[in-house]
């Protein structure tokens, strides 16, 4: 039987006060008084949905081999290319290119259970291991109820037929152009219709009657269901939903707004990430996204869930926080404040795409070698050996390194060079395996960034080529643990 | 071990522009200025030079490519002119050019001129954004002062140092440069600063203040040599010459293998090895009488007087406290300011330091004259500590 057999999840460090933006907004918008509270998530300046369903996806294979997976779907409506395959960048990230199956979903805010249902049966129908990998980054107008109520995030699920911890009851969709909200390719910002209307006419006549239909195909009632997950930036609407459906108050999740934030085409996934982690064997769980129809899922959770290895996930995520009160940072980090950066910030940023090709195991895998001759780990992998005493020639075997610790050799805090949040923090990172490099750190703080620390792999944006319409560079930053 | 290079050359004379922000010349004019000095010191004809060898390092923000610019701007008897670039270590490898032409019997007088007009950029600091399109992908986006403030942090893991104690001893280095640069009518920086205010400048990286990087400079300056038999011939007295010129480059195993704790240089290690088995110089810190090292940042210097061999490993700062190469200590160091005060117009580096020795060997140092020097030697750094060229000169009187 088909299911999810693991679950992962990503949330930014940064965790932008609603009150520091009311502050500086309310002179304008005092009607935003009643959404400043809490946190919601906020990306660094380097991460976009790419990274972030990297991190989700890594998190997700924690007890899994990358190499197995057979298909790849990344949902986003921040896709951060329009041509060019966004899921094919994190798959190169994963270290997995042969029999790969790459497909970007998008458009919709169910793009994310759409993905999934796509990965279920594509597994279901003998297409080995899908990873189904979910993550937005939504701008927001300044002044705006979206910028207080979005949250960056991301999840990824992996979807087989062995050692399932939530096997797919079924799932049933309906689309129809209900335009609640729309961003058109002009723009970077969503426009929206009148919320009693969205509520009135959209929810209540489209999701219940495409509940009611799942609950019926997989013959259960309304108060089977143990955990209903169904994002909605209007927080009565899936309890409304619920109780409609005969669904329990207290099955109803927490939309997770007090301190992520809806995290958009992800959140059904993250919300489903999140009831997995508690989730006891036996417990149905019903997945509900909106945005032009409804896509219903319907899981039972098995006794294979609580075997599942640990993991970060959703709540290790988000227990890794830092607090920023700081408004317009967040609006520098989305470009939404003309700062001054200075003539460094002017260095082109030209990337070579055919050095890019050549060398993309080296720069999304972050894979090193490792001589066949002496043993030594490297990175950059290279021709002629680097240890003094071997220098042997054509002799290294692969050798993957995103997923080792390192520690901190040495380091500075850079005040010269251009970071978009400076200054820019790097050092001689040491892999105890062997190898080093000079790495850009990342989520740094100056108490965090020591000589002996350790630091995780990243994967992360370098630099953004702005001069050619923003080709990201991607490549792994440290982290402190 | 080769041979050697030792007295078989002589320096006919020397030149060096005034150096500073020069919003006044280009590169064209400072490189006229440094040869006219030059060339009116050797007393002989331009027509009489064999070959030249031109060194720059940036120079895409200032004359480009080839050895054209040096020909067209001194309007040289199309005679070979061969552009060299080797980072901060480029003014040292257009004397070697011109020294090994001379040594071989290939030319009997060669000109070795340096140049960097750096002050065209718009902003402060080094130009930035060079580097292949790989290193572009994955080498840490840093600066100058960042990969070289790295230093402090590994030293004082290597050595049990303080914070504290280093930021003091490598204050001192900047503290003295600056005493020496107030004497010097043609360097960049000529104000002696107070220690308070070194230590208490704005960080640039961390730990490096402003006063622990040296000034961005345009500058130029000259060299030409020729055998020291040519030298007397011509009526020279006081002939100094070449003792030992050596150069060291990274292979990757700083950068890439755990070897390398990150507080030394391990190319001036061997250079400054070498040079001294080539000089004949047996124990440096008896013999040398003066240097000019690269003081690109001050942790540079101190860690440098390490490396080569003249303080012992992890006590370098000691010595810097203890006056050791003040201007009164045993043996000074940065005499001319350094590239601290002097400044420091990339290309042209080796050679500043070089005329600064010239200058000292003949009696010419004015206000900062030392009594009776008889070795010196320069050295320079070009890249990181990481990945780096380190080049050696060490001159002294032709006896």
């Amino acid at each position: 039987m088909v299911g999810i057999v693991a679950y992962g999840a990503y949330v930014p460090r940064l965790r932008l006060q609603r009150q520091a933006v009311y502050d500086a907004n309310k002179w304008f918008a005092a009607g935003l008084r009643g959404l400043a509270k809490g946190e919601r998530s906020m990306a660094n300046w380097d991460e976009d949905s790419i990274t972030m369903a990297v991190e989700a996806s890594r998190d997700c294979l924690t007890s899994h081999k990358a190499e197995d997976v057979r298909s790849l779907y990344f949902a986003s409506t921040t896709h951060p290319f329009k041509d060019r395959q966004n899921a094919g960048v994190i798959g190169t990230a994963l270290s997995i290119e042969q029999n790969l199956l790459a497909s970007d979903v998008g458009g919709s805010q169910k793009a994310g259970t759409s993905a999934l249902i796509a990965g279920l049966n594509a597994s279901k129908n003998g297409g080995g291991p899908a990873l189904v990998a979910a993550a937005d980054k939504r701008m927001a107008r300044v002044a705006s109820s979206n910028e207080l109520n979005y949250g960056d995030g991301a999840a990824a699920l992996l979807c087989g037929t062995e050692n399932v911890i939530a096997n797919l009851v079924g799932h049933h969709s309906v689309s129809m152009d209900f335009v609640d909200h729309f961003r058109g390719d002009e723009t970077d910002f969503d426009y929206g219709w009148e919320e009693r209307w969205i509520r009135d006419e959209g929810y209540s006549k489209i999701a219940p009657p495409a509940i009611k239909a799942a609950l019926a195909a997989c013959k259960l009632k309304g108060a089977d269901i143990t955990h209903f997950i169904m994002p909605s930036l209007m927080p009565a609407v899936p309890k409304q939903m619920a109780k409609i459906c005969g669904i329990a108050d207290g099955s109803v999740r927490d939309l997770l707004g007090a301190n992520l934030g809806d995290t958009g085409a992800a959140h059904a996934l993250v919300m489903l990430v999140d009831a997995l982690e508690g989730a006891k064997a036996g417990d149905k769980i019903m997945v509900v996204a909106f945005g032009q129809g409804v896509d219903v899922l319907v899981f039972e959770v098995t006794a294979e869930n609580a075997k599942l290895p640990k993991r970060k996930g959703l709540s290790g995520w988000l227990a890794r926080r830092k607090e920023e009160k700081n408004y317009l940072k967040f609006l520098a980090f989305n470009e939404m404040l003309p700062i001054e950066k200075g003539m460094r910030a002017e260095f082109d940023k030209k990337t070579a795409l055919s050095v890019l090709w050549r060398k993309r195991d080296m720069i999304y895998g972050l894979v090193g070698g490792k001589c066949k001759v002496c043993g030594t780990v490297q990175f950059p992998r290279t021709q002629v050996c680097v240890n003094p005493n071997c220098h042997a020639i054509d002799s290294q075997d692969p050798y993957a390194m995103a997923g080792l610790e390192a520690n901190v050799m040495s380091f500075t805090a850079d005040s010269l060079v251009y970071s978009p949040d400076p200054p820019g923090y790097y050092g001689m990172i040491t892999f105890p395996e062997g190898g080093r490099f000079m790495a850009d750190f990342t989520d740094s703080d100056k108490e965090q960034v020591k000589v002996g620390a350790k630091m995780r792999m990243t994967f992360r944006i370098r630099d953004n080529d702005t001069m050619r319409g923003g080709f990201k560079r991607y490549f792994w930053k440290a982290a402190p643990v | 071990m080769a041979r050697g290079i030792k007295d078989k050359v002589a320096i006919l004379g020397m030149g060096c522009s005034k150096f500073g922000e020069r919003w006044d010349s280009g590169a064209e004019e400072l490189m006229l200025e440094a040869y006219k000095e030059c060339i009116a010191d050797s007393g002989i004809d331009a027509k009489q030079l064999n070959a030249a060898w031109f060194s720059t390092a940036i120079d895409e923000v200032h004359v480009g490519k080839s050895g054209i610019p040096l020909s067209m701007t001194l309007r040289l008897p199309n005679i070979p002119v061969t552009h060299v670039e080797n980072m901060c270590a480029s003014g040292t490898e257009a004397f070697r050019g011109a020294c090994y032409a001379v040594a071989s019997g290939a030319a009997d007088f060669a000109l070795a001129l340096g140049v960097e007009k750096l002050k065209d950029t718009g902003y402060g600091g080094l130009p930035g954004g060079r580097g292949g399109p790989l290193q572009a992908l994955w080498n840490a986006n840093g600066t100058a002062p960042g990969n070289f403030a790295q230093l402090a942090s590994a030293y004082q893991t290597a050595h049990g140092v303080s914070a504290d104690d280093l930021k003091k001893a490598i204050g001192h280095v900047s503290w003295k440069s600056h005493q020496n640069g107030a004497k010097n009518p043609k360097a960049h920086l000529q104000k002696a600063v107070e220690m308070d205010t070194i230590l208490n400048a704005p960080m640039i990286a961390s730990p490096l203040g402003l006063f622990d990087c040296c000034g961005v400079s345009d500058g130029a300056a000259a060299a030409i040599v020729t055998t020291p038999e040519i030298a007397k011939s011509l009526g020279k007295h006081n002939l100094v010459s070449v003792k030992a010129l050596q150069l060291s480059v990274s292979n990757g195993s700083e950068s890439g293998h755990n070897s390398w704790d990150g507080s030394y240089f391990h190319t001036t290690r061997i250079a400054s090895k070498k040079a001294y088995e080539e000089a004949g110089i047996k124990n440096p810190r008896d013999e040398v009488s003066m240097f000019e090292v690269h003081d690109c940042f001050s942790v540079t210097e101190l860690v440098t007087m390490e490396d080569l061999h003249i303080s012992e490993t992890g006590k370098g700062w000691k010595d810097v406290l203890d006056g050791f190469y003040d201007a009164d200590g045993k043996i000074p160091c940065q005499i001319d300011g350094g590239l601290k005060c002097f400044g420091h117009p990339i290309g042209a580096s080796g050679l500043r330091m070089l005329y600064e020795m010239y200058l000292q060997f003949q009696g010419r140092a004015g206000a900062r004259q030392l009594k009776d020097p008889r070795i010196g030697m320069t050295h320079n750094l070009g890249g990181s500590p990481r990945e780096n060229v380190s080049s050696i000169a060490i001159v002294g009187r032709f006896e």
